[in-house]
């Protein structure tokens, strides 16, 4: 049966039937099959013995590898899917699994590790770090060969009982759609027949023949032990060999370990393996059949090395070879699968099997899904043809460093004529790529036509643009790249076009599909002149329908998908365009039927408005537009982010050489202020003579674009005509002018300032002091204003009244214009720290959303402030956070010691008033920390009249002598499960460090999987029955340590307690945690309602608002504060509004009855704790016994 | 001591008070509770077809925001969240409510398409409600004649999908209220159920905005359902419930005076919480004993119009009639 899917779903639609047990941990890019996994268990498929299989979510890859062995070794078929660094949490299980010789597959969508920076992108960095561990490596190199090799891998394990990783590449197979033929659940048990499976049972552990496994061995027998397992790797390359026949035998697919395929009498070759091998073979093919003698050899079985098959299949011709690794050894002779290579050939040389030892150079490509194409196979041909090839060469880059790249042709185009390219541009919210996959999905399940599609995303969650790239054709797609020289390319928002090189990829009279407000008669005057120029170059045939128009009509704003799929058929001929139409409106309705009949209707209605407003338009002979691309950072900007950051934002950072960019992953701060994103046509606006200048909306924020100053009226000298100011609504500062600034080119559009405005205009109430309106018409004299404000006077931080909201809002903000989603319920929190800490702010952020939006390039939003002061900010890694931050603090104390060592050594140099003040300076106060400020840069000051070895010691530390700030931030899945270890550490070491969590109670970034902070009842990926385990309260296992300050706070609930914690937390001298309440996207929100909903949370007495904190019971108070009142309104009323608990009333009622009713429960259940709890003695709680204090 | 068993459109209920449509009966415990509290039977809350296929499309912009836009969380939520699926919350609630309760469980029906009405009454009657209300909601707008049309339409359609009994919940505005509740008879409905309230938008001069909230009905607003139900008692086959202004034991005794068969009540219940359903029924048989009536039976419409009096005549009698009763019980209301 022919099907088109991702190869992860090729994947897991195997392994989900030949396995009873799934341990999983959520990461990208393997996330899908686990889901998918899930999804199937809970809706009850069978695997292939009629029974449901188990899919487990563990707290990390650690733990699911350590469940995974568990299974096993009680007999199960058990597998897991991972990736990255999961793959890396798992390898000490990995050599005990392989180690006891237990047959297993894990399913690995091959990914990048995090070495100077994370990478979510493919390559072999992680399976070849698990090469050495005793498993045996499957390597597919396509979307049907994911599906294919799922099912031999797990053949071969069970005969051989060596257990497999299968990979294949990240994104570039795992994300990939393509058609392929599903194997049947006969050929299935064919290969994994069920003797083998018993086979498996009866070696596991059982108290009904008992024996221990997993003994400690002693240098006597240890060796030896090791050794006994040489036979059964032996035994691996015929196992594999043996299982692809009977699998050839079944579907006519047939496959080797070592795969040759090229001219047979060639003396050139590549070895490969993954998914470039697809492109170097049919680059191959391409070039002998323009004359070359050229082979390739594809590697499918990594470990144990098929040394026999690689030598046997490389025809005796060959005298040249090239190995390509999609990995980095730093150091090492060679990659791995050079030196592999290499090794075999030397051998078999050795044993007089071949005659010639041939040249073989190793080189590196498509680190990170870097692009692989076939003009850099022939890149690679021609150094292997030169006088000196070169090894160690890199291809895809220009590593103009080492000079290690290779020169290639980019345009070389060896495509098949009949196979259709097409290109869509769109932004996330628009739907484009659920309708490409649709038209995948429509064009594959034609017999006479092969699909394929690809989909690139950017790096943010606001306003990001999408691009897919689809191929359909009669002949199977084998183009494991991406599309250029397309025929088609639709760009699905008009703005697009300002920003991406949209039709750089269009080949020469190609057809372009614009969404477009402009009719056909003005469509070309709105275009700019390069624009324009490239359509009159490559002669482009332009058409246009203003799609968001006919969307909104029909009641489906913003999601044009529908319209322009249909267009695209339409102007495309594919298909007849009836049964064109046809096969739309049967997919819309099988695809949106879930959604009930008034969207289908919706959908359909937008296919046949869509026919009518297609309109062909006419393009005049020569350019008419005088107006040029904005450039993309001001000429102003810094060197590096001119010469870098822009390169990268505008889509060119694949030609950044090697010697731009920073070799230890280091990268200036405040970039994002430079990317000016335009992302929401609708804005926030100020109204100067509404206002009562509280300082709400600019709290809330979560892009950091509204701002405020006061300042002397005399500065208002020059101002724009437009410039919004009104006087200072403040008592004894009668000259003083107020502004609110938005930053309308960063504003997202999100409305969270519009629903946290506490008036409205008296004659219409639907009116705010701020309020939404649209962006075009006042860009241009809003980006003046913007000007006009950042000059006027910085407000002095010793004059702000930290305490209250209006005041913590002149503070700048020192983290701004994330590309964090739209009314993100996260970033106001990191905002208010970077204002209220951020020029002394030390950050470690464990992975996850706020590591994304927070470090992910080009451009990031740490900021820093007029004197070049701003937060330090370091990611490690997801499930290390706390320890990462501890360390932060540890430096930092042992340079302060150092640092007051010196300074007292140096008494009497420095001036002992100076010294003393410095060593005595409380700094907990924003003015003393400014005195203290002073008194270091006198003292820096003077340590340059100084000299010697102890100066210049206390030179290096003296600025650690302004107190530092220290914040561990991350998201409920660092601090509820994988770094809940380290946090429980870190929180009972005593030190002072500050904890932030950013509980959105599910795995937001890698797409709503359950974490322990999900609540009881609600819905998420691994918990698509509600969640049957209430949400773990951190906060009590905080408390009972007695030295941590606690608090649970909600912004949107009540922004003073918030600001309260955060500044008593950073206060304490010791650790810290906040549980910050943050609405998200994952919710199933409108996220305009992210604050009510907030609100609510504590209103009903779901999120008490909650302080702990040990100095007042060392005063002899009571230390636990419930700050928020009584429950005043029904859970019911907080649950109602979010589709996570609401869906599952759809799904089952009665489940959903019956936990809301459980979670009511445990919602007075918790009051009354915590009421108890405020009422207490001071001797009912733990004291802080470390030493030093009371 | 009293029988106050009464028949309700065939159904034998232990006492003529039955709970009508409110958020009481939004949930299978809600149900038990009005059931524990002794109603005679219960209407569940309105299935609105509408409101459905809006939350449908709502949840389905819910679920798909945010996705498809950024590689790592190509989507938020397990793939059949917010699948549509349509009535069955409200299916599941009248399986479990009459699985709860010995009680008839009514379910109220309000339709929006001709498929639906028909559609989904089916589904409940699979789901074991003991009846259907159905309850015809919208502003009587346009042709007079079509609006009767269509109620007609709608009670045929359901009529030829179901063998369970059907009410119909009546708007008050009908040119003739008796010929309509004729037409209906005749087209077999088991109960008209007098009369439906809509939910009136109101204005607030304070913030110059519509507000939209729901009253809770006041016992004043009983007289209209009770003239008409004094009109139609015998003159109909159906079932004759009165609805809307149930506040004490004597609102009680004076629908079945005029000739109700039920009398159904949902503010004072909210007003009050369920348990006042058995204030409610202790009030009716103590006055059942101090007027020495055994049985509702004896009593049930009693202040009814005569069936064979002039109908137009006396409507017009009836009319003067109650006005003049309608003042008197006003005046005693505010003297109360």
């Amino acid at each position: 049966m022919r099907a088109t899917v991702d190869g992860n779903e090729a994947a897991v639609s195997v392994a989900y039937r030949l396995n009873e047990v799934c341990c999983i941990f959520p990461i990208t890019p393997s996330s899908p099959m686990a889901e998918l996994a899930d999804e199937w268990s809970t809706a009850g498929r069978p695997n292939l013995w009629g029974d449901v299989p188990t899919v487990v979510e563990m707290q990390s890859e650690g733990g699911a590898a350590g469940a995974l062995h568990g299974a096993l070794q009680g007999g199960a078929l058990a597998t897991t899917f991972t990736a990255s660094q999961g793959l890396l949490l798992m390898i000490p299980n990995m050599y005990k699994i392989a180690g006891e010789l237990t047959p297993m597959v894990m399913h690995v969508a091959a990914r990048s590790l995090a070495a100077q920076a994370l990478s979510i992108f493919g390559d072999h960095s992680d399976v070849m770090a698990v090469r050495q561990t005793g498993f045996a490596l499957l390597s597919a190199a396509s979307v049907q060969e994911a599906h294919d090799f799922a099912l031999v891998a797990q053949a071969a394990s069970m005969r051989t009982r060596v257990p497999f990783v299968h990979f294949f590449d990240g994104f570039r197979t795992s994300h990939e759609l393509n058609t392929i033929e599903l194997l049947d659940d006969e050929v299935l048990g064919l290969l994994v027949p069920a003797d083998l499976v018993r086979a498996h049972r009866g070696r596991a552990l059982s108290p009904e023949r008992p024996f221990i496994r997993g003994t400690a061995q002693n240098p006597d027998v240890y060796f030896q032990a090791r050794e006994t397992v040489n036979p059964f790797y032996a035994a691996v390359p015929a196992a594999v060999e043996e299982a692809m026949a009977i699998l050839e035998r079944h579907s006519g697919r047939g496959y080797h370990t070592v795969e040759y395929s090229g001219d047979p009498e060639a003396e050139s070759v590549v070895v490969v393996m993954g998914s470039g091998g697809e492109t170097v073979r049919e680059t191959v093919s391409y070039l002998n059949g323009r004359g070359r003698r050229l082979g390739v050899m594809q590697v499918r079985l990594y470990r144990p090395f098929p040394a026999q098959a690689l030598v046997a299949s490389m025809p005796g011709t060959v005298r040249r070879v090239a190995v390509l690794d999609r990995t980095k050894e730093p150091g090492s002779v060679g990659e791995p699968l050079f030196l592999d290579t290499v090794a075999a050939l030397v051998g078999s040389v050795a044993a007089g099997e071949r005659t010639v030892m041939p040249l073989v150079i190793g080189g590196r490509y498509g680190l990170s899904s870097k692009e692989f194409t076939p003009g850099m196979v022939a890149g690679v041909f021609d150094e292997l043809a030169g006088d000196r090839p070169r090894h160690g060469f890199t291809v895809g880059i220009n590593d103009d460093v080492s000079s290690t790249s290779l020169a290639y042709d980019a345009s070389l185009d060896i495509e098949p004529a009949e196979t259709v390219r097409a290109l869509f541009f769109g932004l996330g919210s628009d739907g484009t790529v659920g309708a490409n996959k649709n038209t995948i999905k429509i064009l594959g399940e034609l017999p006479e036509i092969h699909a394929q599609g690809y989909f690139v995303y950017d790096s943010t969650k606001s306003g990001s643009k999408t691009v897919s790239h689809l191929r359909f054709g009669p002949v199977p797609v084998k183009a494991p790249f991406l599309c250029h020289r397309a025929s088609f390319i639709g760009c699905h928002a008009f703005g697009l076009l300002d920003r991406a090189d949209v039709l750089g990829p269009a080949a020469e009279h190609a057809t372009l599909l614009l969404n477009c407000p402009s009719g056909p008669d003005k469509v070309w005057d709105s275009l700019s002149r390069p624009v324009q120029g490239q359509i009159l170059a490559k002669d482009i045939q332009l058409y246009v329908v203003d799609a968001s128009r006919i969307a909104r009509e029909v009641g489906l704003a913003g999601r044009v998908n529908t319209i322009l799929q249909t267009c695209f058929f339409a102007i495309s001929g594919i298909l007849p365009l009836d049964r064109a139409v046809e096969q739309i409106k049967a997919s819309l309705v099988k695809t949106y039927a879930r959604r009930g009949s008034a969207v289908v209707d919706r959908n359909l209605a937008a296919v046949g408005r869509a026919l009518a407003g297609l309109h062909r338009v006419d393009i005049p002979r020569i350019a008419t537009s005088d107006r040029e691309l904005r450039p993309v950072v001001p000429a102003g900007a810094p060197e590096f982010v001119r010469r870098v950051t822009a390169e990268m934002m505008a889509g060119r950072g694949d030609e950044l050489p090697v010697s731009l960019l920073p070799a230890d992953g280091t990268y200036p701060s405040g970039t994002a202020a430079y990317e000016k994103r335009n992302t929401s046509e609708l804005v926030a606006i100020w109204d100067a003579e509404l206002c009562i200048q509280c300082g709400n909306c600019s709290f809330v924020c979560p892009h950091s674009v509204i701002r405020s100053k006061f300042y002397d009226q005399s500065h208002l000298e020059g101002a724009p005509e437009h410039f919004g100011s009104a006087p200072l609504n403040a008592v004894g500062l009668p000259s003083s002018r107020y502004t609110l600034q938005v930053y309308v080119e960063d504003c997202t559009g999100c409305a969270l300032c519009v629903e946290a405005c506490p008036v409205s205009a008296p004659a219409d109430p639907s009116r705010k002091a701020i309020n939404l309106s649209p962006r075009e018409p006042i860009v241009a004299h809003e980006r003046s204003n913007i000007a006009f404000f950042e000059q006027l006077p910085v407000t002095d931080r010793t004059r702000v009244d930290f305490g209250t909201v209006r005041g913590s809002q002149f503070l700048r903000p020192l983290f701004e214009f994330s590309g964090a989603c739209a009314g993100c319920g996260e970033t106001p929190y990191l905002k208010l720290l970077s204002q209220l800490f951020g020029d002394r702010l030390m950050v470690a952020n464990a992975t996850g959303c706020s590591s994304i939006y927070g470090g992910n390039l080009p451009t990031t939003p740490w900021t820093t402030d007029s004197d070049g002061r701003g937060p330090a900010w370091s990611n490690s890694l997801f499930e290390d956070n706390a320890e990462f931050g501890l360390g932060f603090r540890l430096a930092t104390d042992q340079h302060v010691a150092l640092a007051h060592r010196r300074l007292s050594e140096l008494r009497d140099d420095v001036g002992p008033d100076l010294v003393d003040q410095i060593l005595e300076a409380r700094q907990d106060r924003e003015s003393a920390l400014s005195s203290q400020r002073l008194r270091v840069a006198e003292l820096q000051r003077r340590l340059e009249a100084l000299d010697g070895p102890a100066v210049a010691e206390l030179r290096s530390v003296a600025e650690l002598l302004v107190r530092r700030s220290i914040w561990l931030v991350g998201g409920d899945g660092w601090a509820y499960d994988i770094g809940a270890g380290g946090l429980d550490h870190v929180l009972a070491s005593g030190r002072d460090v500050n904890v932030l969590v950013l509980d959105t109670e599910v795995y937001s970034n890698t797409g709503g999987q359950m974490s322990k902070a999900t609540p009881l009842g609600a819905v998420a990926k691994f918990a698509a029955g509600g969640k049957t385990v209430p949400k773990k309260d951190l906060a009590l296992q905080a408390i009972a340590y007695g030295s941590v300050y606690v608090a649970r706070v909600a912004m949107g609930a009540d922004p003073q307690q918030t600001l309260r914690a955060l500044r008593e937390a950073e206060a304490y001298d010791g650790p810290s945690l906040v549980l910050a309440y943050s609405h998200c996207i994952a919710h199933g929100i409108d996220m305009r309602k992210g604050l009510e909903q907030q609100y609510r949370a504590v209103a009903s007495g779901y999120w008490p608002l909650v302080r702990y904190d040990p100095m007042r019971r060392a005063a002899g108070g009571n230390p636990f504060l419930l700050d928020s009142p009584r429950p005043r309104v029904s859970l019911a009323s907080y649950t109602d509004g979010e589709l996570r608990y609401r869906s599952l009333r759809s799904s089952d009622p009665e489940e959903a009855e019956r936990l809301h009713r459980l979670a009511e429960e445990a919602v007075s259940r918790q009051w009354d704790v915590y009421e108890e709890m405020a009422t207490r003695g001071a001797w009912h709680f733990a004291a802080d016994a470390r030493k030093g204090q009371r | 001591m009293t029988d106050l068993s009464s028949l309700y459109m065939g159904l034998c209920l232990r006492n003529p008070l039955v709970a009508s449509a409110s958020p009481l009966s939004r949930t299978a415990d809600g149900v038990r509770r009005l059931a524990d509290a002794g109603v005679g039977a219960v209407v569940l809350y309105s299935l609105f077809e509408e409101q459905i296929r809006e939350e449908a499309a709502v949840d389905a912009m819910l679920v798909d925001a945010g996705t498809e836009s950024f590689a790592e969380s190509l989507s938020y939520f397990p793939s059949a969240t917010a699948e549509d699926s349509g009535p069955r919350k409200y299916l599941s609630l009248v399986e479990r409510a009459a699985a709860a309760v010995t009680i008839p469980v009514i379910a109220s029906l309000n339709g929006a398409s001709p498929g639906g009405w028909v559609d989904y009454a089916r589904k409940v009657e699979e789901s074991g409600a003991a009846a259907i209300e159905l309850n015809i909601y919208f502003l009587p707008e346009g042709n007079g004649r079509d609006v009767e049309q269509r109620h007609l339409e709608v009670l045929a359609a359901v009529r030829e999908a179901v063998d369970i009994p059907i009410a119909l919940k009546l708007s008050p505005y009908f040119s003739s209220t008796s010929e309509m509740a004729r037409c209906l008879d005749e087209a077999g409905v088991d109960a008209l159920v007098l009369f439906n309230r809509f939910p009136l938008p109101d204005i607030d001069p304070e913030t110059v905005a519509v507000v939209h909230r729901v009253d809770l009905s006041s016992p004043a607003e009983g007289r209209l359902a009770r003239m008409w139900i004094a009109l139609l008692h015998r003159k109909v086959k159906a079932s004759l419930a009165a609805t809307t202004g149930v506040e004490t034991p004597e609102d009680v005794v004076r629908y079945l005076l005029a000739g109700a068969d039920v009398v159904m009540t949902a503010s004072a219940l909210l007003r009050h919480g369920p348990e006042y359903a058995g204030v409610l029924l202790d009030g009716l048989s103590q006055w059942m004993e101090r007027k020495g009536f055994a049985t509702v039976r004896e009593f049930r419409g009693l202040l009814a119009v005569p069936p064979d009096a002039d109908g137009s005549l006396f409507e017009r009698e009836g009319y003067v009639a109650a006005l003049r009763v309608a003042n008197l019980s006003s005046l005693s209301y505010w003297a109360r």
